[in-house]
């Protein structure tokens, strides 16, 4: 088993046309055949895609004609981050079940208006500034590299897309592989939280362990750490290992992603540490150790 | 993108809020005619820099009895005179950390009969992911302060996005700030009026500390901090006047023009790496073997051999560099572009101190290649643990 998707998820590519969507669609057609199905563009209607190794995929002007004619139930955007926000909006209003944007540098008012809208809406919308999703073996939406995946026990989710990359890679190099890899995305107002990925987590008969990689900012990590306290006393529960990237942060400096950054004396590591370790969470102290971490978790 | 006090409340103005009469100078031959363009009776002359706690900051170069980075003069020969004293000087705050910052800017504005003083900020409120305000009626201090001693008189009241400001919305706010007759009417157009400037120009955060009510019963921004979302800056090309390079550390700014992100820090270990998460990750393990960063260094994800190179040399120029690490773990970024950037800098500027290099993931083998074959005297690391040991190393001894 697996979360959010699997074998059987057919991805619209929004933004099929440009550098980064055809290069990143090859790589997922390539990676144990993910059923990309089709690409939009609004002037490029009818037209089809041609990948740098013969593949095609037909191309739709909007997101509702690529759904019908494909049965998509899921769609990946690789727009700039000024098209970002109306690319979202267009796959909510075809009722797209899995939304996933991989543009970074979207203006965060931008995002206020999105989740307003995806409130209302029965979308799932995984970042954006997020590197996807991926499920070994079965379908790879996003841009992370599947040659380090392997199927296996461990669920994995992070808000840092190279350090997803870290705990994918340590798991594999461990022999216990993931059944599903998330990165939710860095930025402060984002469609999925650590809450909503930990509850499928828990759900998921083949997930036996999490990795949970958090970094400063907001409280996201304080409000999971709370989740798994209260789902522990309703008898759900399962090991888990977490890390916090930016304790050597300087309060007050954006730290790359547009949320890390420690404000107001709050989003700091070691408050987020504190949480976590109360929750259960065995926190690793090194991102080069949280592999061998789970290991020694695990027993 | 941070903007001055003075620029913030021309924004604000420009949407109707109440400010004060105002004229900010760069040199002293300024200072007459921008003090008697005010009617006094008294002047206020404040720093104008890019970090608060001004008005209990202290110059450097002036005795610990000389007064602060904002001064209160009740004669324009009293104002002129702090002036001359504030100018050019250097003001350590405690945001700007022990080196302080020099004070190229002043802004002298015309004084205020202050009844209540309040504090009111806008932002976006990641656990809603709405636009919200903060309202408490403890203006004037630290609200950092407030929230940790008395998190009662601090309200945090949503705006619905697709509302905008209701009579709701300034009724609560009304109400938790306790405001009566003419400020409470006023109210009515000010709160409407900030959430406007906030949403018409992108900010990331707006704070008013303190919005006072005046003895005559009406309301007026007496400080204002504006922060805009760079992310925005494609759509804010109007504001791009408001930058002041003088506030921004060199490095910063050459990091900037690459779209690198960048942050200089005060260690001796220069870091390159790619992905936020990742790159602050690496400064942990670093300090975890006893090492300070010199820096956050983003390369981002689909970085050219050239961007590469540019973020090399700005790591390379700082002299306070002992040692580099580059820590790449490629998914869009790929191990052969970031080694030939790495070739290509050291040939263009020379290495003078130990490069360890970590690289995993998308063509990591051909990376390793290239720099095999290179030349360069650099120490290859097998992973994230092993190249921080080798770094401290090579740096300590």
């Amino acid at each position: 088993m697996s979360i959010m998707i699997d074998k059987n998820t057919k991805v619209i590519v929004q933004g099929l046309t440009g550098k980064t969507g055809s290069f990143h669609t090859e790589q997922a057609l390539a990676y144990h055949g993910t059923q990309m199905v089709a690409g939009t563009h609004p002037k490029k209607g009818g037209q089809n895609w041609t990948g740098s190794n013969g593949e095609t995929l037909p191309i739709y002007a909007t997101v509702g004609d690529a759904k019908e004619a494909t049965g998509a139930n899921a769609s990946v955007i690789y727009v700039p981050p000024g098209g970002c926000a109306a690319a979202i909006e267009e796959a909510i209003d075809a009722e797209i079940e899995l939304i996933v944007a991989i543009t970074e540098g979207v203006p965060v008012l931008d995002m206020v208006r999105v989740k307003d809208k995806l409130s209302r809406s029965k979308s799932r919308l995984l970042g954006p500034n997020c590197p996807g999703v991926l499920t070994p073996e079965e379908c790879k939406i996003g841009i992370m590299p599947g040659s380090i995946f392997k199927k296996g026990s461990v669920g994995i989710l992070s808000r840092s897309g190279t350090l997803t990359y870290e705990a994918v890679f340590q798991t594999s190099q461990a022999g216990l592989g993931q059944t599903t890899a998330v990165g939710i995305g860095g930025d402060p107002v984002k469609g999925t939280e650590f809450i909503d990925v930990l509850e499928m987590f828990l759900a998921d008969d083949a997930t036996e362990s999490i990795i949970m990689i958090g970094e400063i900012g907001g409280s996201a990590e304080e409000d999971a750490a709370q989740f798994l306290i209260d789902e522990a006393k309703k008898g759900r529960k399962k090991p888990v290992v977490g890390f916090i990237a930016g304790r050597t942060a300087p309060p007050g400096r954006t730290m790359g992603h547009a949320g890390a950054v420690i404000s107001g004396g709050k989003g700091g590591a070691e408050d987020k540490i504190d949480a976590m370790e109360r929750a259960g969470i065995r926190v690793s102290p090194s991102p080069a150790k949280l592999g061998e971490t789970l290991v020694d978790l695990l027993g | 993108m941070n903007i001055h006090e003075y620029q913030a409340k021309e924004v604000l103005a420009s949407f109707g809020a109440p400010v004060a009469k105002g004229v900010a100078i760069t040199s002293a031959d300024e200072a007459d005619s921008a003090i008697a363009s005010l009617p006094g009776p008294v002047w206020v002359v404040k720093s104008q820099i890019h970090a608060g706690g001004r008005g209990k900051g202290r110059f450097k170069e002036l005795g610990d009895d000389a007064k602060g980075g904002v001064r209160v003069s009740f004669s324009p020969e009293e104002a002129r005179a702090n002036v001359d004293e504030m100018l050019g000087n250097t003001l350590v705050t405690k945001q700007t950390g022990p080196a302080g910052k020099q004070v190229n800017r002043l802004y002298i504005e015309d004084g205020a009969d202050i009844a209540r003083e309040l504090y009111c900020s806008v932002l976006v409120n990641r656990e809603t992911g709405k636009v919200s305000f903060v309202a408490s009626t403890e203006g004037g201090m630290d609200i950092e302060t407030v929230a940790e001693e008395t998190p009662d008189k601090i309200h945090t009241i949503d705006v619905e996005p697709s509302q905008g400001v209701t009579a709701e919305t300034v009724q609560a706010l009304v109400q938790a700030f306790e405001l009566e007759g003419q400020a409470a009417s006023q109210a009515e157009d000010l709160f409407p009026a900030l959430y406007r400037a906030f949403t018409e120009t992108d900010m990331s955060l707006l704070e008013i500390n303190p919005l006072v009510v005046l003895k005559d019963g009406a309301l007026r921004v007496l400080d204002a901090k504006v922060s805009f979302d760079d992310n925005a800056s494609f759509r804010q090309e109007g504001l791009q006047k408001y930058r002041d390079l003088t506030e921004e550390d060199e490095k910063e700014i050459e990091a900037s023009k690459h779209d690198l992100a960048y942050v200089a820090l005060d260690g001796d270990i220069g870091c390159m790496v790619n992905g936020a998460g990742l790159a602050m990750a690496t400064m942990d393990i670093i300090k975890l073997y006893g090492a300070e960063p010199a820096n956050f260094l983003d390369v981002g994800g689909g970085a050219s051999k050239e961007k590469v190179t540019a973020a090399f040399k700005i790591i390379t120029a700082d002299p306070a560099v002992k040692g580099i690490l580059v820590n790449i773990f490629g998914g869009i970024m790929r191990c052969d572009v970031i080694a030939e950037g790495v070739v290509a800098a050291v040939k263009e500027v020379g290495l003078k101190v130990p490069l360890v290099v970590r690289l995993e993931g998308t063509k990591v083998d051909e990376g390793k290649a290239i720099l095999n074959e290179s030349g360069l005297d650099v120490v290859a690391a097998d992973d994230l643990d092993d190249a921080a040991q080798k770094i401290v190393k090579a740096v300590k001894g």
